[in-house]
């Protein structure tokens, strides 16, 4: 289930995690997972969709970004390259064949690889609403940040948002990210029913979106 | 109900995870920010984003605060203002 994999990193080679469901077979989908918070918002969605594709034949691969969940590296050091970078390392040891990036995973998935897009998010839309959450959190407790100088703190010298410690590059880079979807296809909300994981308040399970993500791939990969 | 209500209902119910039934039972004082424990800045942040998304229009950081996000009536009256306002533009 656990499954390890060589990944570089600022301070040489490491070892990056991932959940695996590997039985050998011909369809291998790596699962990019979104970014931040709404990560752990969609991971069971995400665990149960695995567990579907697992009993219809497919394996998959869901691994950490660097510096994210089990990740021995620091998160202050990550940026959009270096996880694109490393996604590409995790495509290439898991031999994988396929592609399901998820809302900001479209920022960092390996687009050489064909598959699936669910909801891309672009760089900025994140940026901009961890940026509101601080600002929001400040007025609570009675002071007062501005969006536009936080930003340029962040660009300069990085930034805590939501409680991740952002370096200058991750914001920098956030700032005019677009998904690079290249002939994957695009799976609405729409198409699985039920209102987006990412925005809702506490993480939860949902089987029916579980199933239709699971039913939708599997029927691509006509298997 | 008219289409900024319906779609802020809709949106609400996305974030809290509610059932339609229970976020069709709001009214203008159900308590928002501060009454609903689901709500931290996180999920407001969230909810706005969606709220500009889904209506198409921009909240300023100025405009966010206590008395906004105090009960379903405020907000609603306020987005109902603000897409008046950008139709007259």
């Amino acid at each position: 289930m656990i499954a390890a994999w060589p990944c570089p990193g600022p301070s040489g080679q490491c070892e990056e995690y991932a959940l695996a469901f590997d039985r050998g077979r011909g369809h291998r989908v790596l699962i990019i997972p979104a970014l931040f918070d709404e990560a752990n918002r969609m991971r069971r969605m995400l665990v149960d969709t695995m567990r579907l594709l697992d009993a219809a034949g497919i394996d998959t691969f869901l691994p950490d970004l660097p510096g994210c969940n089990e990740s021995p590296q620091s998160f202050t050091a990550q940026s959009l390259h270096g996880w694109r970078v490393a996604m590409e390392h995790a495509a290439r040891h898991f031999r994988t064949t396929d592609v399901l990036a998820v809302r900001g995973g479209a920022l960092v998935f390996p687009a050489m690889l064909p598959g699936w897009v669910l909801e891309p998010a672009k760089g900025p839309s994140i940026l901009r609403q961890m940026l509101r959450a601080r600002t929001i959190a400040a007025r609570e407790v009675g002071q007062h940040e501005d969006s536009a100088a936080l930003l340029e703190q962040g660009r300069s010298e990085g930034l805590e948002l939501a409680g991740y410690r952002c370096g200058a590059s991750l914001i920098a880079g956030l700032q005019d990210a677009l998904p690079q979807i290249e002939g994957q296809r695009i799976i609405s909300q729409a198409e699985l029913g039920g209102g987006g994981l990412w925005l809702r308040a506490e993480p939860a399970a949902a089987p029916e979106q579980s199933a239709a993500l699971a039913r939708l791939i599997a029927a691509d990969l006509s298997v | 109900m008219n289409r900024t209500d319906s779609t802020l209902r809709a949106i609400l119910q996305d974030v809290l995870g509610l059932s339609a039934e229970r976020v069709a039972a709001f009214d203008a004082t159900t308590g928002l920010f501060g009454d609903l424990p689901e709500l931290d800045s996180m999920a407001v942040a969230g909810l706005l984003t969606e709220i500009e998304d889904r209506l198409d229009i921009v909240i300023e950081d100025d405009e966010v605060d206590g008395e906004l996000l105090e009960n379903y009536g405020n907000l609603l009256s306020f987005l109902e203002d603000k897409i008046a306002q950008s139709q007259e533009e």
